[in-house]
């Protein structure tokens, strides 16, 4: 049978028993819109927030900021964990024993996670406009739509090859935060980074997620910072890696 | 098509050195019940998980249904079924559900209410996973390795941690592949359960096979005590037992009638648990 039915098949299961958790379902897009309020609370009034030199106002920042948290969120943290808890079920090695090709498994799951990344972009971008005054980028909708699915593609292989790393379930969560709240913090997305020492934004700047952060920010920002195709390049390169990592440190068996 | 469903000759693995199966033959014909027996860490599930692709060997040959299942090849995988000692599955889809979606993944898969009617779940069809007793999860693991219609069914321990009665309806299950002319691999530490269900079974200590054959050629080839069940009056059995140690025979026990294959297994196991003691 061909993979791309059978990919096809697994995607409908994993919607399937998606929204047969209504409470996950639930804070998965509750999660970001959360953050969006809150940060606003707090620092939605400055208007001194500066990215890359260019002064936007708090809430203009917040909306494409909580976008990219949301794509790292139902892509990488969400694969990373999840993997973790079927592996250690034994739910990935009972797959890997049947003639279901791994390909399909995996990207059913990942494009499920990409879909999810979308509606949440979509969710904060609305809810943006709504609440916060923030103009839609509707001129740049194919780009931004262009930045969700490649982030969501590099995130999700970032993920299945962070669970190498991951000994077993009850580990995942503070594994996984440990190693994305800091880089969320110190990568423009739930503060931007104005008085911070420069290194500390040389040592972000090696990570994908300022640079994810930084082409969504520059995508939705009105006041025409230009979209910088390099931030997707750095974020695509590094989706590259984690593929050629979890090709190769890709777990289906429980860790003994 | 060889006559054998699995053949294993030479077969050793070893891990960082150790090595956890020495050199094993065995042979399983089709349509047979086999059951490889032996205590935690003899080597059981190496083996299996060797015959069913999941590990890889160190040396010897190893052909099932023909293929050599180092390879993985989903031809391979299409005619095998798999029900792994710990296993899940999504707990969020219905008993159903869980089974159509591996039905999915095979060729010619074997008729969904068919599979349900096999493992006795006809009245949890429409239940979520998560809403099923520990038994019923296990049933639903051998409705999962069914859904492809495999010719050969590896059991891994399939009723470790059942109460009697789900173990009856187990064996029941196994039964009924037989009937079926499938052939079912299967391990256990239940030796009673090996004696009803297996037509053979090998005996592996160490990572070695130290017996091999029928329940009852295993069973009386081993021990010069032999156990025999005498009916009589209720009255007169302590009375038979007085005479024949009042002319010298040497009566050691008296309760279970039959010599069975536990006998056998924990003669043939001793040294080993007796080392696990130390």
């Amino acid at each position: 049978m061909n993979a791309a039915i059978l990919t096809g098949k697994q995607l409908f299961y994993e919607n399937k028993s998606f929204w047969r958790n209504p409470a996950s379902a639930f804070f998965t897009f509750a999660f970001p819109l959360m953050f969006l309020v809150i940060f606003n609370l707090i620092f939605g009034n400055n208007t001194v927030a500066r990215v890359d030199g260019e002064p936007i106002s708090g809430s203009t920042f917040y909306v494409p900021a909580i976008a990219a948290f949301s794509v790292v969120t139902a892509c990488f943290t969400n694969i990373s964990i999840s993997m973790v808890f079927l592996r250690d079920e034994g739910i990935l090695k009972r797959v890997r024993g049947t003639p279901l090709p791994a390909v399909s498994y995996l990207l059913a799951r990942i494009i499920h996670a990409s879909v999810i990344a979308l509606l949440l972009v979509a969710l904060v971008t609305v809810a943006g406009a709504i609440f916060y005054d923030v103009d839609i980028p509707t001129a740049e909708l194919p780009k931004v739509i262009l930045i969700v699915l490649v982030g969501a593609a590099a995130f999700s292989a970032l993920g299945l090859a962070h669970t190498a790393i991951v000994p077993n379930a009850d580990a995942a969560p503070p594994v996984v935060n440990a190693t994305i709240l800091p880089l969320l913090f110190i990568s423009d997305v739930f503060i931007p980074l104005e008085d911070a020492p420069s290194w500390l934004l040389t040592f972000a700047k090696i990570f994908p997620i300022w640079h994810y952060a930084h082409s969504m920010l520059h995508a939705f920002d009105p006041t025409g910072l230009a979209f910088e195709d390099g931030n997707l390049l750095i974020v695509a390169a590094w989706g590259v890696a984690g593929l050629l990592l979890a090709m190769r440190f890709f777990s289906w068996e429980p860790r003994r | 098509m060889p006559d054998n469903a699995i053949e294993v000759h030479a077969l050793t693995k070893s891990y960082e050195g150790v090595e956890a199966v020495r050199g094993i033959d065995l042979h399983v014909a089709r349509g047979e019940v086999f059951a490889l027996l032996g205590p935690n860490g003899a080597g059981k599930t190496t083996t299996v998980e060797i015959l069913e692709g999941h590990r890889t060997r160190t040396s010897g040959d190893v052909s099932v249904l023909g293929y050599d299942p180092g390879k993985a090849e989903r031809s391979f995988k299409e005619r095998i079924g798999i029900v792994l000692q710990e296993t899940g599955v999504n707990r969020f889809l219905t008993v159903a559900e869980v089974i159509d979606q591996f039905r999915g993944f095979y060729p010619s898969p074997r008729p969904l209410d068919e599979i349900i009617e096999v493992v006795g779940l006809k009245e949890k069809r429409d239940s979520l996973v998560r809403k099923l007793s520990g038994g019923q999860q296990r049933r639903l693991d051998v409705a999962v390795g069914l859904a492809g219609d495999p010719e050969l069914l590896f059991l891994d321990e399939p009723t470790t941690g059942f109460d009697p009665s789900a173990r009856r309806n187990a064996w029941g299950m196994v039964q009924t592949l037989r009937d079926l002319g499938k052939t079912v691999f299967l391990t256990t530490h239940y030796m009673d359960e090996a004696q009803v269900l297996a037509d053979r079974v090998a005996l592996i200590v160490g990572g070695k096979i130290v017996a091999q054959g029928t329940p009852t050629e295993l069973a009386q080839r081993t021990g010069a005590d032999e156990r025999r069940a005498f009916t009589v009056p209720s009255t007169d059995a302590d009375r038979l037992v007085g005479l024949a140690r009042e002319v010298g025979i040497d009566v050691r026990e008296t309760t279970p009638p039959g010599r069975t294959l536990e006998d056998a297994y924990l003669e043939l196991t001793k040294d080993q648990s007796e080392e696990r003691v130390e």
